[in-house]
């Protein structure tokens, strides 16, 4: 896809090529498994039957972050697990989004006053695309979550802007 | 089972120079052993009959500005018997150490770990003494009253 | 079929004697496993020196959710620290919301009613029951099994559309305050509680049929990690992991808190049934036995729900006495237990909270020498850790 990005000038029409790349891309984004404390869980229960993932293209959660285009950071982000973010985020492939989920992923959550060892908000470390606020946020937040990235996704154009 | 003041008593008769002072009644029955025999008082603990405390539930270090020490707090119950107690060590806050029991309960590896980690408490002979939680390069002991926050760690501000 | 004669550069009966021949030359890989990781519940890191697939040393190394809880404590007060108490066991929030209340009721001698406390323990059932799905249904998602996950899920819905109708939160709830419980459960409450007992108890044979005796299961998770029980109590394990080696030790039992002993209900140990005792396979079942009790007692407790206030009469701003108390609470992985010092202020002078999953996974470094790297997930799955109780 890089290939073709960024060469054409703007005002040459590409309506219809954006709309199919948009749409492929955001009606299969993967999300890599960093769930690292209590909105782990709820990211789980997003993926359950009940509030099915799936359905939005989203179910095939990848270990890796070299098959991701997601990266949900879901928990709170400590000085010593900050630089080993970094380095998985950077490992992602382009084009790569981030969901900043919960209020410790945002900006340090209920410990944000007296915690020596957070980090006040994962848009320190890597740049963030959604914020879904919520302590922890309800699977239809996190669902909310995805489909206003699906809408950023669907603004993306191959022209040179 | 043993009720605390039992508990004492036994202490007492066996190890009479180590206790310092003991409290048999109210929330917290403990007693307050001194710094240089804890190793023996704990084998002690463990391996006699009737008290046969195996199972150590928690080492807690409290630090008192105000009284210029270092409290370490043993919690210990018995899975035969089905009895606790306390053992408590006061440490001098300036130069804190004390042995380590991790030969008697091995428990005690990560628990001593930590409180070195966090309070700055020397365990002699522990096995592996190093940091467990905080990172290796982190700056000072974070739960002593006066621990002073951090401004920058590796690039990251503390406070943006 | 013919019989084919094949050509082999080694040939296996060589190998078979354990004869390595003399121009293999073998290294030892030091194998890096996290944080970031499917298997360690959490971030947790793992350090594995094997020698091919044989595991020859493990080393953890915690600390990327320490979020310090301990200190926050030194400077909020009482009733502002309950819902840090949640997240300390983040799978079983009600069981660490009693214990810290306990700590503070012992020591400032607060009376709770009964109704609070037949709540309260119907609640810490639940809550067992939700934690104990949880870790089932992801050792199965460890072993390779995915529908036992979303089975669990399934039933874990239920007993969070209950946690959310009388708490109002489905994860973190803050509903066992001091003194009681936050507020009375709604009208029909107690109906709902007793269908989803109704249909949760045959769910359970379910889970044994498809999960528990499944031989591919068995074959992974027998015989692996022996644990035995002078080893587990020396490691200060305590919970599943310690009555799977067979040890009767529950605080529910030996040292009742909030009316326990009032319930009938037995304790589950590891007899060895599927390999030897203290294995995976036992510590795994225990939880699925426990499972079973849970649901008894909760019976039980909503048979004898009293009518009356769920709060005692307690100032808002919580002020203790100078002194100390260490209290445990049995929760579904272990003994979590809160050393609780006051100097007579609104904010404890220090509180330590003992974590069970941190006792449980000192003994990793024990168990994993001699394990397959296959077998380390299945260890760590049956020790059944939560990150956030071992960093705090």
């Amino acid at each position: 896809m890089a290939l073709i990005e960024g060469i054409f000038e703007p005002g040459l029409v590409v309506t219809t090529v954006d709309w199919v790349l948009n749409w492929s891309r955001k009606r299969s984004i993967f999300p890599m498994t960093f769930g690292i404390a209590c909105c782990a869980i709820e990211m789980i229960a997003t993926g359950a039957a009940r509030f099915d993932i799936d359905r939005f293209g989203s179910g095939a959660f990848r270990a890796t972050p070299r098959q991701a285009d997601l990266m949900i950071v879901a928990g709170t982000v400590t000085f010593k697990m900050a630089e080993r973010l970094r380095r998985l985020w950077e490992q992602m492939a382009e084009p790569r989004y981030v969901i900043a989920m919960g209020a410790c992923a945002i900006s340090g959550g209920p410990y944000h006053l007296y915690g020596y060892h957070v980090v006040k908000g994962v848009d320190q470390v890597v740049p963030v695309d959604v914020y879904v606020p919520g302590c922890p946020p309800r699977p239809e937040a996190l669902l909310e979550g995805i489909m206003r990235l699906q809408d950023k996704i669907s603004t993306h154009t191959i022209a040179k802007s | 089972m043993m009720t605390p003041s039992d508990v004492i008593e036994l202490l007492k008769q066996n190890h009479a120079s180590s206790v310092l002072s003991a409290v048999a009644e109210g929330p917290y029955p403990h007693a307050v052993i001194k710094a240089e025999g804890l190793t023996t008082v704990a084998a002690f603990l463990k391996t006699q009959p009737r008290l046969r405390f195996d199972l150590l539930r928690c080492i807690s270090a409290i630090d008192w500005p105000a009284k210029n020490n270092i409290e370490l707090a043993y919690d210990l119950i018995s899975t035969s018997l089905g009895h606790a107690f306390a053992v408590k060590v006061v440490l001098d806050r300036a130069d804190p150490r004390v042995e380590s029991v991790s030969t008697v309960w091995p428990a005690a590896e990560w628990h001593e770990r930590e409180a070195f980690d966090l309070m700055g408490v020397e365990f002699l002979h522990h096995p592996d003494l190093r940091r467990i939680l905080m990172p290796e390069d982190w700056p000072g002991h974070p739960l002593r009253k006066d621990y002073q926050d951090i401004v920058e760690y590796r690039g990251l501000k503390f406070n943006p | 079929m013919k019989e084919i004669e094949l050509q082999y550069r080694h040939p296996p009966d060589l190998l078979h004697d354990g004869e390595i021949p003399s121009d293999i030359r073998t290294e030892e890989l030091v194998l890096n496993m996290g944080p970031q990781h499917p298997s360690t519940h959490g971030v947790l890191r793992v350090v594995l020196q094997t020698d091919g697939e044989l595991v020859l040393k493990a080393t953890p190394y915690m600390g990327y959710l320490h979020r310090c809880a301990e200190k926050i404590a030194e400077k909020v007060s009482y009733r502002q620290f309950t819902p840090y108490t949640d997240r300390l066991d983040y799978l079983a929030a009600m069981n660490n919301n009693l214990g810290f209340a306990l700590a503070v009721e012992k020591l400032g001698g607060i009376e709770t009613p009964p109704r609070a406390d037949y709540l309260r323990v119907i609640f810490a059932e639940l809550n067992r029951i939700a934690s104990h799905l949880m870790a089932t249904g992801s050792y199965g998602l460890d072993m390779g099994a995915f529908t036992p996950l979303i089975y669990c899920f399934r039933e874990r819905e239920w007993v969070m559309d209950l946690f959310e109708a009388a708490s109002g939160a489905r994860l973190t709830y803050s509903y066992i305050t001091i003194g009681g419980v936050r507020e009375d459960v709604p009208p029909g409450w107690v109906g709902r509680c007793r269908e989803f007992l109704d249909y949760f108890e045959p769910k359970i044979t379910e889970y044994n049929n498809l999960l528990s005796f499944n031989h591919i299961f068995i074959n992974r998770t027998g015989n692996v990690g022996i644990c035995p029980p002078e080893l587990a109590v020396a490691y200060g394990l305590t919970g599943p992991c310690v009555r799977g080696s067979g040890i009767p030790w529950d605080l529910r039992k030996a040292t009742p808190y909030c009316r326990y002993d009032e319930f009938d209900f037995d304790i589950p140990v590891g007899r060895g049934e599927n390999g030897a005792v203290g294995d995976c396979w036992d510590r795994y079942f225990v939880r699925v036995q426990e499972m079973v009790q849970s649901v008894r007692i909760i019976r039980q407790a909503l048979d004898k729900l009293v009518e009356g206030p769920v709060q005692a009469k307690v100032p808002r701003m919580v002020k203790l006495p100078a002194g100390e108390v260490y209290c445990e609470v049995e929760n579904p992985r272990g003994q979590l237990g809160f050393h609780l010092v006051s100097d007579g202020g609104t904010s404890p002078y220090r509180l330590k909270i003992r974590g069970p999953s941190f006792c449980n996974l000192s003994v990793l470094p024990v168990l994993a020498p001699n394990c397959l790297l296959a077998d380390i997930a299945a260890l760590l799955g049956s020790i059944d850790i939560v990150m956030g109780e071992v960093d705090r």
